[in-house]
């Protein structure tokens, strides 16, 4: 009865925490001071370079003896590094990277080893245990070859193999350690896919993972060892920034986002390129139009070329919003759903007089910007990004489509990864031009009839 | 899941084997006896437990005569049997026969532990020294009787194993951790530096170089049931205990770290078996000399026909070791000139263990 009432009074309680954590091997220390604490039914991913400690922290929260720790962890409340094996693989499970198995063991019997910290030396085993196996054979789709020697295997089935025994395992906190290490692409989703499924039955998993888009692909949380410590801890989002990552990785990254699923892209640049890249429209000015995930990608591609940009107008909690603070970027930003101002329409309008190339970016069109669109100038030099179709984002009606349809025809289309280019294009083809023409500008008012 | 009923089947086959082998072990010899014979006289010699009585000894002369209580026992048979045929069979072939299938048993299974819990196909019951360590003690006895207080020769090789184990042990743990490869690489170390010893020794023992090298070499003539009174226990018991711990080496296999989160006690579980694995092996050799290869070509052989799993490999091989002894035995016996079994043993393994490899049969553990 008490231990029932003790479950209930203690599930809304963080199911890890470690505080003040310090991990050494031997007089080598890999992190200091790490605090903390992991909900009930997160998906938490560790990331970071090589040597950063991930690894290390994942046996730590296993509870196991390799690197010694000092301060503190406990998973449902009990101090991991003051458990016996048995007691702490009650609670914790591992997923290891690969496996030192090179005999012959049925799948099966690899994944009854899960059920090795509930049964008693000399007892068989009870039918729990063997439901156990069954479902979690069933889950990870190894039923199939359950019989099949576990040297006869693909890496990606073993991997689920690994996975299964840990499920067998039926602990609370499930920790993956590179889970996707060395497995293809379509088994690194498959892998990450049914750990994410695993959280949504309220299982508690932290993963420490190398690919940093697909931990922010899937995890709730990201946790960024570097430097010795926790140098960022948060959302996918506020976690993967390129100065974030530059300072933890030792490397020029570029942020983008990626438009299938919305979660943050990372791409390292080496110096050389990024230096290149950098010259390359250095000491043009370009004006993007376009809010969400493709106006912020395309914004940060054409920051990071050393053109001097500008973006506008947006709602002052978009994604283009917070990126363009994490960039020298000049953002022209109103309040969420105000339509955009007589005042902040003649700012952007000037934005993209001056500047040498106007980008629009996935535009969305609502009655509050639709005169914007209006009044571009038609000699303006301008690029276009689409991954929408302009029906998804018009919301202006039809008129709308007849002004971005005469937009469209006087832009150059590019592709979000393409979009430097055809900047560099558009500023090539204009170098006589903007100066000879310069003066011929005619105000945006007489190039429309309203 | 758990299939008790294949372990038993098998454990049954080889038991059967066993028995065959030990008949026809008996059987032959410079006199030839027919099996039916040879399987009363057998059964002649089983006798069971009918009361407590006062017993001196006699294995171990440390105090002159210690007296301490042991079972009475009576026999359950009485065959009709030619007295010739029961003197030969049961005083002098199956004290010997016994005491082959004992030590075959205990080297068998010892050996399946090394090579589990050594990750390592090479490992063998005496890595860490301990049939180096015995040979150093039996050795030690034989060249300078008056050096070792306790004259026996079985003692003096139990104890020299056990300490040569317990010094490779302590030279390789370091702040509670006791690392495979450092605790083979101490054992290779340690028995480099007993050999010497062991040569030395040889070197200056003059006329007991002879019983010296035949101990070395591994030997069971002139066995008798007090040997096998010595050695048997520790085997039925120590391999009894190594079954309880199946499943944890089975986890073993996997390496220290995932044992330890699937919850096994990696380093006390490696000081349990290590010390019943010595210890069986230890008791063997002590009483048989050096036997090779028992413990390293069976449990290879069974890993082949059972499969890995500890559950089964350990039962299995301890029985077709002692089958494999007593039939290496019969054969260093039954030719014209008697050869240590130790010969016999290394001349049908090794060729055997080449065999597997070439046919790459044998590769891991």
């Amino acid at each position: 009865m008490s231990e029932q009432r003790d479950i209930q009074d203690h599930a809304h309680d963080p199911l890890v925490t470690v505080e003040a954590v310090d991990l050494a091997y031997d007089s080598l220390t890999v992190l200091e001071e790490v605090s903390f604490a992991i909900d009930r039914g997160s998906f938490v991913g560790l990331i970071g370079p090589n040597g950063a400690g991930k690894t290390s922290l994942v046996h730590a929260l296993a509870g196991g003896r390799a690197p010694a720790v000092s301060g503190r962890i406990t998973v449902d409340g009990q101090a991991m590094q003051a458990l016996s094996a048995r007691a702490s693989s009650r609670l914790v499970s591992v997923v290891p990277q690969d496996t030192a198995l090179s005999f012959s063991f049925p799948v099966r019997r690899i994944v009854e080893m899960g059920r090795h910290p509930h049964r008693s030396r000399f007892s068989p085993p009870s039918s729990d245990d063997q439901a156990l196996v069954d479902r979690a054979l069933e889950r990870t789709r190894t039923a199939q070859f359950a019989d099949r020697s576990i040297d006869e295997i693909s890496g990606g089935e073993r991997q689920r193999v690994l996975f299964a025994r840990a499920l067998a395992q039926d602990t609370p906190l499930m920790l993956l350690d590179e889970p996707t290490a060395s497995l293809d692409i379509n088994h690194q989703i498959e892998t990450l896919e049914l750990a994410r499924d695993l959280t949504a039955d309220g299982r508690t998993i932290v993963a420490a993972i190398h690919d940093l888009e697909l931990a922010a692909r899937y995890c709730d949380r990201l946790i960024l060892l570097a430097n010795g410590t926790v140098q960022a801890d948060g959302e996918p989002e506020s976690v993967l920034t390129a100065p974030a990552l530059e300072d933890a990785f030792d490397a020029e990254t570029v942020v983008g986002r990626n438009p299938v699923t919305g979660r943050p892209t990372v791409t390292a640049v080496s110096t050389g390129e990024r230096e290149a890249q950098a010259s390359r429209l250095s000491d043009r000015s370009v004006h993007v139009i376009g809010g969400g995930a493709g106006g912020a990608t395309v914004l940060e591609r054409v920051a990071t070329t050393g053109a001097k940009t500008s973006v506008g107008p947006v709602s002052s909690d978009s994604i283009v919003t917070q990126r363009a603070q994490t960039l020298p970027s000049e953002c022209l930003t109103t309040e969420p759903f105000a339509p955009v101002s007589d005042a902040l329409r003649r700012a952007v309008l000037e934005r993209c007089q001056n500047a040498d190339v106007v980008i629009v970016a996935d535009a969305v069109v609502t009655a509050g910007n639709q005169l914007l669109f209006e009044e571009l100038d038609p000699e303006m030099e301008m690029v276009i990004v689409e991954t929408t179709p302009f029906s998804r984002r018009n919301f202006a009606g039809t008129g709308a489509t007849e002004t971005y349809r005469s937009i469209r025809e006087r832009a150059v289309e590019a592709t979000p990864a393409g979009v430097v280019d055809a900047v560099e294009r558009c500023c090539i083809g204009a170098s006589g031009k903007s100066t000879r023409e310069s003066s011929d500008r005619s105000p945006p008012e007489t190039t429309t009839d309203d | 899941m758990y299939r008790p009923g294949r372990i038993l089947a098998w454990s049954a086959g080889l038991t059967a084997l066993l028995v065959a082998v030990v008949i026809v072990s008996a059987a032959l010899g410079p006199v030839r006896i027919d099996p039916v014979t040879v399987s009363l006289a057998a059964l002649n010699m089983l006798q069971v437990p009918t009361g407590l009585e006062w017993r001196v000894t006699t294995a171990f002369p440390i105090s002159g005569s210690l007296r301490y209580p042991g079972l009475r026992y009576a026999p359950v048979f009485a065959f009709d049997v030619p007295e010739t045929s029961q003197t030969i069979v049961g005083d002098v072939r199956l004290p010997r026969i016994a005491l082959a299938a004992t030590v075959g048993f205990g080297l068998a299974a010892a050996g399946t532990v090394m090579q589990g819990f050594f990750r390592n196909p090479l490992a063998d019951p005496s890595i860490i020294g301990v049939s180096t360590g015995a040979a150093a003690g039996a050795v030690a006895a034989i060249a300078f009787p008056a050096l070792v207080p306790f004259g026996g020769l079985h003692l003096s090789a139990f104890v020299g194993a056990l300490l040569t184990a317990f010094a490779v042990y302590a030279i390789a743990t370091e702040g509670g951790r006791t690392p495979v490869a450092t605790l083979l690489l101490a054992g290779v170390a340690v028995q480099a530096f007993l050999g010497a010893m062991i040569s030395y020794m040889l070197v200056h023992s003059g006329e007991n170089l002879r019983q010296a090298v035949i101990w070395m070499m591994g030997h069971l003539h002139a066995s008798n049931w007090v040997d096998v009174q010595f050695a048997l226990p520790f085997a039925l018991v120590g391999v009894g205990l190594l079954a309880a711990f199946t499943r944890d080496m089975n986890v073993l296999l996997l390496g220290e770290t995932e044992a330890s989160q699937l919850g096994v006690d990696v380093e006390r579980t490696k000081l349990i078996l290590l010390v019943i694995a010595t210890i069986v092996t230890a008791a063997g050799v002590a009483v048989a000399g050096v036997i090779g290869f028992v413990g390293l070509v069976v449990p290879h052989m069974m890993r082949l026909i059972v499969g890995p799993d500890h559950r089964i490999l350990l039962p299995t091989s301890a029985l077709a070791g002692a089958s494999f002894l007593v039939l290496t035995d019969t054969i260093a016996r039954a030719g014209p000139a008697e050869v240590p079994v130790g010969i016999v043993t290394a001349a049908l393994g090794a060729p055997f263990f080449l065999f597997l490899l070439k046919k790459r049969e044998v590769h891991a553990v």
